[in-house]
């Protein structure tokens, strides 16, 4: 249920603006990579380009290869549905369907597969799902009341397990926490050290000490100045990007001298 | 999302619903917990929109009940009088009926047209909205609201017209067909009336009239839709379709049926189509194919009213009173069907 991802000089533009240069790594399955670097790098450009979110913007397309266990993920014959059906993605603020009460959400995606399951199988994933992300014992009482009606670090764990209800391959997080609170920040820490067992996760983070406790592989990307794009920079272990970077500007970024 | 129910505000007695909690709601400026106290004019500025705010709250509250006692007053001779009376006294007054059973036919006429109107206009609006708001090429979408917006100048009278002249015998054949084909069912009862001056074309043309409005606030509405659930959706996989199932339309369902009350107001007190095409009768008919089953409420006060006497004048103004009454309940009734969604509006 996890997947590796390859990429190879991927560049990403918006209409004639190129956002991000090539870029070319690895991300390992059953692991958290990390994605650090100043505001405007285009961290987040990049992180859509794994799941094909950026083609909702008009305009947006990348150049490049990106494959997930040798499958171009951008071949002429991969619908893009498709692929987020495999990758799924936790945004910076928590956007349950406020429609939808807290059972339906987590079932959301499931439905979409249009698959007609029983009232016990959905029952169970919820349950499972719920389990899955630390929310079952905090609202198993309460399965029909609106997801708005969660506080803002639980209402990031239901996205979670609406992500995680589809059982995806990769699990593409954006600043999941940077929205909340300290407590449930290290809720959702917790939790994605729990999740790496069975998904590859991606995750953007601006907080120096969450790339450093909760990944094993960490980004650092860089951009030159306003209007040129974000490149990587380097990447390596998290502990080796923290003690021994060997990019100056690595450096410079984690021990708080700019960004 | 809180100001989509807000966007369609039609009528007095809407209006005044919202208004009437206004004053107490109390401006910025007021309270004690106004850390502005370097700004007097500022607190002064919310004293006076507070006191405005409550004159235009009191101001729509008192309109509607002059309204209601206006029209309770001259219908209060027609409401006294005995079938008899109201027989000898009204030349048009159907013999051997109350006054009750000279409204109801009318009342059930205004609300079936009305119905057949929203029937058809609700969907094709959320189509066209739909397509507006998330289908259609910038530059398209723009030119097609644009349009839209231009349909809701043309007037009543107009839509009469073109209702009798053009969409009258186009809509002819299809009417006999229906009755044909469909004729066993009571509502498609044959003979299909020729020319077509039956509820059903009255429907049609009411639609159309309606069709505006309606397109044009759900698009509005549509537009709304909080980026950050449409994503949410797409990256679950959702097709964009799906994803209108999922985030686009249950966050605009209230609005859109603000915006269906709001075409529904119009409907229901439209005249001038409505006289023009509707071969009149007071029956609680439903066959919607034949003539001279139905009339409005509406269609009616504008069709007797110049020839009418004091005491036929106060008749039809007994009948505008069921009119106001029902317009009222309609409103209120979405009032409360959005109300009842509120937890789930996403309004947290
Ligand atoms: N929808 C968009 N349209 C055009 N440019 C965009 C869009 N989103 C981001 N950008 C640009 O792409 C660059 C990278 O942005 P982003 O990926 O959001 O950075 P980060 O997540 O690292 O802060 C920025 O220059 C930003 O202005
Ligand atoms: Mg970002």
């Amino acid at each position: 249920m996890a997947q590796r991802i390859d990429i190879k000089d991927l560049n990403v533009y918006y209409g004639s603006f190129l956002a991000v240069e090539g870029v070319t790594m690895a991300i390992e399955p059953r692991s958290v990579t990390a994605l650090i670097g100043p505001s405007g790098c285009g961290k987040s450009t990049f992180l859509r380009t794994l799941n094909r979110m950026h083609e909702v913007i008009p305009g947006a397309r990348v150049e490049g290869s990106l494959t997930m266990d040798g499958v171009d993920l951008y071949g002429s014959d991969v619908d893009p549905v498709a692929v987020r059906r495999q990758v799924g993605m936790v945004f910076q603020r928590p956007n349950p369907f406020p429609t939808m009460s807290i059972a339906e959400n987590v079932l959301a995606g499931i439905r979409l597969n249009n698959r007609r399951i029983s009232k016990s199988d959905a029952r169970d994933v919820v349950e499972q799902s719920l389990v899955g992300a630390n929310l079952w014992n905090e609202v198993k009482d309460r399965l029909d009341r609106p997801g708005s009606s969660l506080s803002g670090g639980q209402q990031q764990r239901l996205c979670i397990a609406r992500a995680i209800a589809v059982k995806p391959q990769v699990l593409l997080m954006d600043e999941p926490a940077s929205a909340l609170d300290p407590i449930s920040t290290l809720a959702i820490e917790d939790l994605i050290a729990e999740l790496k067992d069975d998904y590859t996760i991606v995750i953007v983070t601006h907080n120096m000490q969450q790339a450093a406790r909760v990944s094993d592989r960490t980004a650092f990307f860089n951009i030159g100045g306003t209007g040129q794009p974000g490149r990587l920079i380097e990447m390596d272990d998290t502990r080796t990007m923290f003690s021994t970077p060997t990019e100056k500007s690595t450096e410079d970024y984690i021990s708080g001298r700019f960004g | 999302m809180s100001n989509s129910p807000q966007l369609a505000r039609p009528t007095a007695a809407e209006t005044a619903a919202v208004a009437a909690p206004a004053p107490s709601s109390g401006a910025p400026g007021d309270g004690p917990r106004t850390p502005v106290r370097g700004h007097p004019h500022r607190d002064r500025a919310g004293r006076a929109f507070s006191t405005a705010a409550t004159v235009a709250g009191s101001t729509i509250l008192v309109t509607l009940a002059a309204v209601a006692v206006f029209l309770v007053l001259r219908a209060w001779p027609a409401l006294s009088a005995s079938p008899e009376e109201l027989t000898e006294g009204i030349q048009w007054f159907p013999e051997g009926t109350t006054l009750l059973g000279f409204v109801g036919p009318m009342l059930f006429g205004t609300v079936l047209a009305s119905v057949i109107a929203l029937a058809v206009a609700v969907p094709v609006s959320t189509g066209i909205a739909l397509f507006i708001s998330h289908y259609a090429p910038r530059r398209m979408a723009n030119a097609l609201g644009y349009l839209i917006d231009l349909l809701a100048a043309i007037p009543s009278v107009v839509y009469g017209l073109w209702g009798v002249a053009w969409l009258a015998p186009r809509l002819q054949p299809a009417w006999a067909w229906l009755s044909e084909t469909l004729g066993f069912i009571p509502l498609f009862e044959g003979p299909a009336a020729n020319p077509p001056r039956v509820i059903l074309t009255v429907g049609i043309v009411l639609a159309v009239m309606i069709l505006p409005i309606i397109t044009a606030v759900a698009r509005e509405v549509f537009l709304q839709t909080p980026r950050l659930h449409e994503e949410a959706a797409l990256a679950l996989g959702a097709t964009r379709w799906e994803m209108i199932r999922m985030a686009v339309l249950p966050f605009g369902q209230s609005g859109l049926i603000s915006a269906s009350m709001l075409g529904l107001g119009r409907a229901l007190g439209e005249t001038m189509a409505v006289l023009m095409i509707l071969s009149p009768g007071l029956t609680y008919s439903l066959a919607l194919l034949q003539a001279g089953q139905h009339q409005t409420i509406a269609a009616n006060i504008a069709n007797q009213f110049p020839e009418a006497n004091p005491l036929g004048v106060s008749t039809l103004i007994a009948t505008g009173l069921a009119l106001f009454v029902i317009t009222l309940a309609v409103n209120m009734a979405a009032r409360w069907v959005v109300a009842r969604r509120k937890d789930f509006s996403g309004a947290n």
